[in-house]
């Protein structure tokens, strides 16, 4: 199956795709103004990076790339418990989300 | 010839040990152990140096003896230094008088200080003091010697602060060294010199290397000589140098008997008698040496006669005795200044152990004027002190009799300008007996002054010292000058006097024994039989006697002319250029980088989330073209389309 899976789908499309994801990240991370988009927005990034660690771990039949990947997830799990609470914690002290008025530290 | 063991290492390093044992531990030894240890040492250093005498009285040891094979110091292209000892009639004598007087005086110094809290210290400085004394005695060149010279500076500063906690104290100390400084600095010079021209420091390869070349005089001799000179008078306290000694009698008594009477300095008279070849060879650097020993001699004494300080009136007895050396010096009778050293190592320590007992007897007071009458409560320190006082006026047959003369001789005989310094040495005789006997009858004759003190006579360990002295005061001068010279001719050349005769000779005796008695008789009316004359001298010529009793201003002279500008400057150059600019710039310099730095850098401190995302991915995207792209290749190729680098 995957020889078939190989030959069907090159593998520049899996980089391409895993790029596109990447870049919508980015700038959905530079230009949302809702807290929670921006972080959905790394979440994203750090998808699209996933993406190429296995593409290359099945290309180079590799298991490291996979390894990484879940290492990635695994970080990305707890990034996601502590930023949420933060947000959560945002949330409750300044009643809105907009990162244009998270502006405390401004000088 | 089978030399013996000499041990001559051993004569400094012995007071060394001493020092080394108190300094380090003197602190948590009991003071028994400490006073054995202090006195042991320059017993022993003593007891090596009288064998070595001894052996030379029997004949069994041919002076001079020149050490060899000792350590080497220094090897640098032609220059050697090695520490070898030199043992030469002249050595031998300061030898003599530094460790037998010195050892003399720790023993006294164990009474006098008993009571004083870091005694196991001032034992430890006065051990220091001895070991760099013979070395700076023993030492066979220039170098060596300035090592001593420097140290025996050293132990002199530490011992005048020994009460660091009194101001003055400090200050005398400071003054002291500083002083002294300036003098070294002269010294230094002349062995730059001796070095440039000599290529040798040793002062036997010198006196060689002159012998050589007898024609070789004046102008680089004399410079040479009169740099040494300058060191002299910086040590042995003549004008303009002399500013220190009388302040240096706030250090223990002791002390000003060993070092600021006895031994140290004279260390300058030693150092041109040493260095005699030079001085000899130049005639205008001795006369410069003649002058400046009469006019110190004539000028201190002329200070002494009004002071009230028992203690300054010794000092300035001793700036004058020793200019009388210096004038010894100056008319080429070195061993007359030698011998003169001599006598008067014994009956000035002498008259400062002695003066010490009465301030000890006294509870600390040194106003003579309010002594007086101490004959009765003190009489073993009064037939000492009347031994030392008859002994430096030259009553016939004590010790300075024979010495102060064969000075006033030799100046005498040599004629045209001897003539003008032996009459300021003949004045200077008067005032020395004047200020003696007013010292003499203010202490210890008349009513006593002062009743809330019960003067008491000190312990044994104080008089035995001070009976010793007087002995040596009453007899040191038996040896006859010519005797001595006979003995030092080796070391310091032998002088033909001529000129000179029996007949001369006796006038000129006659002559000083009687200026001395007209002092005495002077002293002696205005102190003893009619003591409100004494006022009415003194308010017949108010302005003189003010001079005198000020000390004809020179340290305040000395202090608007030295002193205060260089205070001026050196906080000038402390306040505003190390101090202000140089650190306060420094400090602006780094407080203003930080601040400009952080008026720039606090605009990407925006506190806006978004900008900070978008330098997070301009700085991914940065890194990224910077491992991507081939920068090497790149900018070959850049470099070969503009035509900067060839194909």
């Amino acid at each position: 199956m995957s020889h078939a899976f190989q030959q069907d789908v090159p593998l520049s499309l899996y980089l391409l795709l895993s790029a596109v994801l990447f870049a919508l990240g980015v700038v959905g991370f530079l230009i949302k103004r809702n807290l929670i988009t921006v972080f959905m927005s790394i979440e994203l990034m750090l998808n699209a990076v996933n993406l190429s660690f296995v593409t290359f771990a099945h290309q180079w039949h590799a298991v490291k790339g996979q390894i990484f990947v879940f290492f990635v997830m695994m970080v990305a799990a707890a990034e996601a418990a502590v930023g949420l609470a933060i947000i959560i914690a945002v949330f409750r002290a300044r009643s809105t989300l907009a990162v244009d008025r998270i502006d405390l530290m401004k000088l | 010839m089978n030399q013996p063991l000499l041990y001559l290492p051993l004569i400094p390093l012995l007071p060394f040990a001493g020092f080394v044992l108190n300094g380090l531990a003197g602190r948590r030894l009991p003071k028994g152990l400490v006073s054995a240890i202090a006195l042991l040492a320059p017993l022993a250093s003593f007891l090596l140096v009288a064998r070595l005498a001894l052996m030379v009285w029997t004949g069994s040891l041919a002076l001079p003896v020149i050490e060899a094979g000792a350590p080497v110091w220094l090897s640098v292209g032609n220059l050697h230094v090695d520490f070898g000892a030199v043992i030469d009639p002249l050595s031998l004598v300061m030898l003599l008088i530094i460790t037998g007087v010195g050892f003399l005086i720790h023993v006294y110094s164990v009474g006098y200080m008993a009571h004083e809290d870091g005694y196991w210290r001032y034992f430890a400085y006065l051990n220091l003091f001895l070991f760099f004394m013979t070395v700076l005695v023993m030492a066979g060149n220039a170098l060596v010697m300035f090592v001593g010279w420097e140290g025996v500076g050293l132990a002199s500063y530490l011992l005048i602060g020994f009460w660091f906690h009194k101001t003055a104290a400090a200050d005398a100390g400071k003054k002291a060294f500083i002083v002294n400084r300036i003098g070294d600095f002269g010294f230094l010079i002349g062995m730059f010199l001796l070095l440039a021209n000599f290529g040798t420091l040793t002062f036997r390869e010198i006196a060689e290397k002159l012998a050589a070349s007898p024609n070789l005089t004046g102008g680089i001799l004399t410079a040479t000589a009169l740099c040494l000179f300058v060191g002299a008078t910086g040590k042995s306290a003549q004008l303009p140098l002399y500013v220190w000694l009388p302040d240096a009698m706030e250090g223990p008594t002791p002390v000003s008997a060993l070092i600021h009477a006895a031994t140290m300095v004279t260390a300058g008279v030693y150092m041109v008698a040493r260095t005699h070849f030079l001085f000899d060879r130049s005639p205008f650097a001795l006369s410069v040496v003649a002058i400046v020993g009469a006019a110190t001699a004539l000028f201190a004494a002329s200070i002494g006669l009004v002071q009230n300080d028992i203690k300054r009136v010794l000092a300035y007895s001793t700036v004058s005795q020793l200019g009388y050396m210096f004038l010894g010096c100056g008319v080429a009778a070195y061993s007359a200044a030698i011998f003169h050293l001599m006598t008067h190592a014994f009956f000035k320590a002498l008259l400062f152990l002695a003066a010490g007992s009465v301030i000890h007897g006294m509870g600390g007071e040194q106003d003579m004027r309010k002594m007086g009458g101490l004959r009765k409560h003190l009489p073993i320190t009064f037939w000492t002190m009347t031994a030392a006082v008859f002994a430096i006026i030259g009553f016939p047959g004590l010790a300075a009799f024979f010495s102060k003369d064969a000075i006033l001789h030799a100046a005498f005989v040599q004629g045209g300008l001897g003539r003008v310094l032996w009459f300021v040495g003949l004045v200077t005789a008067a005032l020395t007996a004047f200020y003696m006997f007013r010292l003499w009858y203010m202490t210890f004759f008349g009513e006593q002054r002062s009743h809330d003190v019960h003067p008491h006579e000190s312990p044994w360990s104080m008089l035995g010292p001070l009976v010793i002295l007087a002995v040596l005061s009453v007899c040191g001068g038996w040896i006859g000058a010519g005797r001595f010279g006979a003995f030092l001719a080796p070391a310091v050349g032998a002088r033909a006097a001529e000129g000179s005769s029996a007949s001369l000779e006796l006038v000129l005796t006659l002559l000083a024994v009687a200026v001395a008695a007209v002092g005495w008789y002077v002293a002696h009316r205005l102190y003893y039989q009619q003591p409100e004359e004494a006022q009415q001298w003194a308010a017949a010529a108010p302005s003189g006697y003010k001079l005198l009793l000020h000390k004809y201003y020179v340290d305040e002279a000395y202090n608007y002319v030295f002193v205060k500008p260089l205070l001026a400057i050196s906080k000038f150059i402390l306040e505003w250029v190390v101090d202000v600019a140089i650190l306060g710039g420094l400090v602006w310099l780094l407080g203003g980088i930080a601040l400009l730095g952080g008026a720039i850098l606090q605009r990407w401190q925006s506190g806006n989330l978004r900008s900070y995302a978008a330098w997070l991915a301009a700085g991914a995207a940065a890194l990224l073209l910077f491992v991507l792209v081939p920068w090497t290749s790149v900018l070959a190729n850049l470099g070969i389309h503009l035509g900067i680098v060839g194909r």
